[in-house]
């Protein structure tokens, strides 16, 4: 668990972060989102201490984060950057090695922990472990960029717009896997970006930011249904807000018991999709299959519609 | 008739290097003289044409040889071929430049100067560029490079060793020096190298500070700036007067070798030359390393110490050492000029000579610092090449 107690940071005269307070429950995603100059790279650059606060304080677990040296303090944090920022005269298994070799970990146990990353980012050991940052692909450089963030299995995760310097296509596939290993590993994730798409996807919370300050901190749904600010719904965006509603709940959550005519909707898909595929159809009804074929009950139009309004 | 409607041969297309080379080297081989001979020492001489210096059966044969170098390297294509042309040349007219020697002088005679003239110098010049050319155009890797110079290097000193330019004036003269010439080529070295090695050793943590410290890096550049400004020999006049205080407060170090004149003075002065590439280059590396790298090596708990030793210095090192390399082939030149106040080393032969209006005593200074300069740059040229491959 993270707790940020009232940090502020000043440069000179400017309050770049103003008194931010929140907290991030372990093992959960938390995704700050702000435009540019809303300080929200310096929050993220507080919990690490690589910027210092100027006042307030982190508590990661229970204990402040300023009773450590600050580069102890990183070496049990995971970060990764836009731009990856891997060390190009380094093999991808150094760079991976880099904070486990930090702890003195035996060669040993951080052969096998580059292996065991490699592997879960889709990348073989005996292809890509020897080669050079360079001879890596755009998707695959951030992969490992991923991967040597979390090579010691720190508890909490920082990153800083990891997945800014992607093609959108590359990018979706990226964010899946990351909630796919932020669930495996029970991370606690801090994820800074400045796209609201992105933050609802991912973010089991979002935070979001505005010239320094928190505006509002809460579940994706409550972003959109109770704004605490004109901002924050200038943010999400007013025109399609019933719509990003429904993409937030799935069909297999939304379901009621029953049966209904016509094909099968799948029960992982959003409600978002399974409204398009009624209206493409002309139908009131359709069935939700759960990814093993078996009947997870049904959707009507009518319940469907009732997800999608202001509560 | 012919087949005039049928695409013929292609012609062969003129190579834009080798074309206006070979008609150059092709002029001074018939109108420039081959080898000067000279009465004495001294004496101002008279040029003789190649083909007049030569018995005519091989005047003929070493002429048809380089007709035939001309023709490959204008018209042929495949840079192997041009390269062994471009050798084959080279070896043609220092042969027949030993050839001329021998046969101009007469038995016996320690008088008569026989130098290399006008056309062999252009031919030289060609065919060293031709050779050079070739050897681009092949790409070769930085180890093969190093091993060229190594094998040109082997070859130079077997023909030298083999007293095969004995009769050649610059050769003359060496045989009157020969006792000095070995301590005068190590202080030489000694002067290029010992002050690259200060150099580094101060410029290097002068970098790292430009780079660290904004509010510095102004005033540290903008002073080693001054400093190339100073000609030579005024920044030798600045320091004799120091030195030479230093020298009578401290006799210590005095026993070392300061004074106001001599090699002391030259090797600071050489120092602080060599200064401003070096940390320039330093800062200049360290500020082109990516801030995303720093960032992400800051962000997973290196040490500011670890940063730089890990991350900043070896990825800024090829730039650092193409720093080295301008030092290095500078100082090999500017050392010469150690001789003015008694610092030693070859300019010893080249200011002698300009004394006495001996041009061949000048050559035997000139000539080896220029092959230092070259080979030295070759190698370190070679080493950057190989760090850079690593990483592209």
């Amino acid at each position: 668990m993270i707790q940020v107690e009232s940090l502020t940071k000043q440069y000179g005269a400017s309050t770049v972060v103003d008194a931010v307070s929140m907290t991030v429950e372990r093992g959960t995603m938390t995704v700050i989102v702000g435009t540019s100059g809303s300080g929200k790279s310096t929050l993220l650059r507080m919990i690490n201490r690589l910027v210092e606060p100027t006042r307030g304080r982190v508590l990661i677990d229970g204990q402040d984060t300023a009773s450590t040296p600050g580069y102890l303090l990183r070496r049990h944090i995971g970060y990764a950057i836009q731009g990856h920022g891997l060390f190009p005269h380094r093999s991808v298994a150094d760079n991976i090695a880099t904070v486990p070799r930090l702890l003195g970990w035996d060669a040993k146990r951080v052969r096998a922990r580059v292996e065991e990353l490699l592997r879960i980012f889709q990348l073989d050991p005996a292809e890509y472990a020897d080669k050079l940052p360079a001879q890596l692909s755009g998707g695959q450089q951030q992969r490992v960029g991923v991967a040597r963030a979390l090579a010691a299995e720190p508890k909490v995760l920082l990153m800083d717009e990891p997945f800014g310097a992607l093609d959108p296509i590359i990018r979706g596939k990226a964010q899946d896997d990351l909630r796919e290993i932020q669930r495996r590993f029970g991370t606690t994730v801090v994820l800074v970006t400045h796209d609201m798409d992105e933050a609802f996807r991912l973010g089991d919370r979002v935070a979001v930011m505005s010239q320094g300050k928190l505006l509002q901190c809460g579940r994706p749904a409550e972003l959109l249904t109770r704004p605490a600010d004109p901002f924050v719904s200038r943010l999400t965006g007013t025109a399609d807000r019933s719509l990003k509603l429904l993409s937030l709940t799935t069909a297999g959550e939304a379901a009621e018991p029953g049966s209904a005519e016509g094909p099968g909707v799948s029960a992982g898909a959003s409600l978002r999709d399974v409204l398009a595929e009624l209206v493409w159809r002309g139908a009131t009804a359709a069935p939700v299959v759960r990814a093993d074929g078996t009947p997870a009950g049904r959707l009507t139009l009518e319940r469907v519609l009732a997800r999608g309004r202001a509560i | 008739m012919t087949e005039s409607s049928s695409p013929g041969p292609v012609a062969p297309r003129l190579d834009r290097l080798g074309t206006p080379l070979a008609l150059a080297g092709a002029a001074a081989l018939a109108w420039a003289p081959f080898v000067v001979f000279k009465a004495n020492r001294i004496a101002s001489g008279d040029g003789r044409l190649f083909h007049a210096v030569l018995p005519a059966a091989d005047s003929v044969g070493l002429t048809l040889i380089l007709a035939l170098v001309a023709l490959v390297v204008i018209a042929a294509r495949n840079a192997r071929l041009r390269l062994i042309a471009a050798l084959a040349g080279l070896a043609v007219v220092l042969a027949a430049l030993a050839v001329a020697a021998d046969r101009l002088t007469p038995a016996g005679d320690r008088i008569v100067r026989i130098a290399p003239g006008a056309g062999f110098w252009c031919l030289l010049i060609v065919l060293a560029l031709l050779a050079t050319d070739a050897l681009a155009r092949l790409r070769p890797s930085p180890a093969v490079r190093v091993l060229c110079l190594l094998g040109v290097a082997a070859v130079t000193y077997a023909v030298f060793a083999h007293g095969v330019f004995d009769n050649l004036s610059v050769m003359r003269e060496y045989a009157v020096n020969a006792s000095s010439f070995g301590r005068e080529a190590r202080q030489h070295v000694a002067l290029a190298l010992g002050s690259l090695g200060a150099a580094v050793a101060v410029g290097l943590p002068l970098g790292i500070v430009c780079h660290r410290v904004a509010k510095l890096r102004g005033v540290i550049l903008q002073t080693l700036n001054l400093i190339q400004t100073i000609p030579s020999i005024a920044l030798f006049g600045v320091l004799m007067v120091p030195l030479a205080a230093l020298a009578t407060a401290c006799p210590p170090c005095a026993a070392l070798g300061v004074s106001g004149i001599g090699a002391a003075p030259a090797a600071v002065a050489l120092f602080l030359y060599a200064l401003l590439p070096v940390v320039a280059n330093t800062a200049v590396g360290l500020a082109r390393v990516s801030p995303s790298v720093v960032e992400a090596a800051r962000g997973m708990g290196l040490t500011d110490g670890q940063v730089l030793t890990r991350i900043e210095l070896p990825l800024a090192l090829p730039v650092i050492v193409t720093g080295v390399r301008i030092v290095l082939v500078q100082n090999i030149g500017l050392a010469t000029i150690a001789a003015l106040i008694g610092g030693g080393g070859f300019g010893t032969y080249v200011f002698q000579g300009v004394g006495q209006t001996a041009i061949d005593l000048v050559l035997l200074g000139a000539m080896p610092t220029i092959a230092l300069a070259f080979s030295s740059a070759v190698v370190l040229d070679a080493l950057v090449d190989a760090m850079q491959g690593d990483r592209s």
